[in-house]
């Protein structure tokens, strides 16, 4: 064979074997971020999530597991957070209220979560969902009651927490919907509220 | 195009070794993939770089041979545009970061597939081979720069949202400074001449 052949043959198994992994590194050009990733990963194939002690804003405390059967909203919060997590607050508000009020708590439960269990305690938790009117038996913010179970927690959602320059946190806030499978189903941006209510109220 | 150094070919070689093997530590790794702005425009070139200077770093006669055997410089910049393209997804970036697998194909990619086949091919290469490598190089810095800044959201989860503002102005700057250093190479007859002939440095089939 030529060089000139041997060159070209060459070149097209290259740009063959380049846009494979191209199309492998972004589930066949569609996910080019880890977020968008994330997203359809969990569409596609719905996650289970770790067995996780979970204390409420009165102290209460229970297990993620004890929403089996019911759908669950979940949220990631902190509650010195003033950017995102005010948007956090108040898109889980506004789904709170689009809810048929029979479905909270029978079909359905909002978690709102904090990453920040040091210092976010019972009373720091109670602030915030005075805040945004979370009526703390529906609607709860919660922490782990075992940091140690934080880091299996996030990674089984794919939230991701890196400190700022300020002292808090960045994080992928998202909102993130539990089936009664007790799997993760669904990721939706804050503000698409709309079809996040719709989805719910279709597995009512 | 060989090494315009006078260290002798054993020192560059030790200092490529612990260049790398520094690279690679867990605290340099950690340092440098702490901001986004590091982990891109400093370990990733560095790492692209040391791939080129190991594949400088051998005599005329081994870089011809490697160049047939890996099909000639058009195969080469292949190689190289299909590499570089995969480390540009925010993606692989995240991904990175880990010490897993793919932090290790981060560290063997980037010298073997980036750099050593770009400065293989580089000799062979006429002022438009060249001219097509500059310009591709800065219009792909320029477009990531201006993506990386008006993307309306964080591209890695990794990495804060000031810090990808930050990488996304730097690329511009980066892409403008490339862009006014390669057209005033233009200007320079000096430099245009050392380009072997083409036809010349073709090896035999």
């Amino acid at each position: 064979m030529s060089f000139v052949a041997r060159s070209l043959a060459t070149t097209l198994a290259v740009a063959a074997l380049g846009t494979a992994t191209l199309w492998w590194g972004s589930d066949g050009f569609t996910a080019f971020t880890s977020e968008t990733a994330r997203r359809q990963s969990v569409l596609a194939d719905p996650r289970p999530l770790p067995a996780t002690g979970l204390e409420d804003q009165d102290g209460r405390r229970f297990a993620l597991q004890d929403y089996a059967g019911k759908l669950l909203a979940v949220e990631f919060i902190y509650t010195q957070c003033n950017s995102i997590c005010y948007s956090l607050g108040s898109t889980f508000r506004q789904i709170y209220d689009r809810l048929p009020a029979q479905a909270l708590g029978r079909d359905i439960a909002l978690l709102s979560i904090s990453f920040d269990p040091q210092h976010d305690d019972p009373a720091r938790l109670r602030e915030f969902g005075r805040r945004f009117g979370a009526d703390g038996e529906h609607w709860r913010i919660v922490r782990p009651a075992n940091a140690r179970q934080l880091p299996a927690l996030l990674a089984a959602f794919g939230v991701v927490v890196i400190p700022d320059a300020m002292g808090g946190f960045e994080h992928n806030a998202a909102i993130h919907l539990v089936g009664r499978d007790g799997r993760l189903q669904r990721i939706s941006d804050l503000d698409a509220v709309a079809p996040f209510v719709d989805t719910v109220t279709a597995q009512l | 195009m060989t090494l315009p150094l006078s260290l002798t070919r054993r020192q560059v070689t030790i200092t490529l070794a612990g260049s790398y093997l520094l690279l690679a530590l867990p605290a340099t790794r950690a340092w440098l993939e702490a901001s986004m702005v590091t982990h891109m425009l400093v370990q990733m070139p560095l790492l692209v770089a040391l791939g080129a200077i190991a594949a400088l770093q051998l005599d005329a006669r081994q870089q011809k041979c490697l160049l047939a055997v890996l099909g000639g410089p058009i195969a080469c910049l292949t190689i190289t545009a299909f590499a570089s393209t995969y480390w540009m997804l925010p993606r692989a970036l995240d991904a990175a970061i880990d010490g897993g697998l793919t932090e290790a194909m981060k560290f063997i990619s980037l010298p073997l597939l980036v750099g050593l086949p770009l400065a293989l091919a580089w000799r062979r290469l006429g002022l438009i081979g060249r001219g097509f490598v500059w310009t591709n190089l800065i219009s792909m810095l320029g477009f990531l720069g201006w993506l990386y800044i008006a993307a309306p959201v964080r591209v890695c989860n990794n990495y804060l949202a000031d810090d990808q503002v930050r990488v996304g102005w730097l690329l511009i700057e980066a892409s403008a400074a490339i862009f006014a250093c390669w057209f005033g190479t233009l200007f320079c007859s000096s430099k245009a001449a050392q380009i072997e002939p083409a036809g010349h440095a073709l090896p035999a089939a």
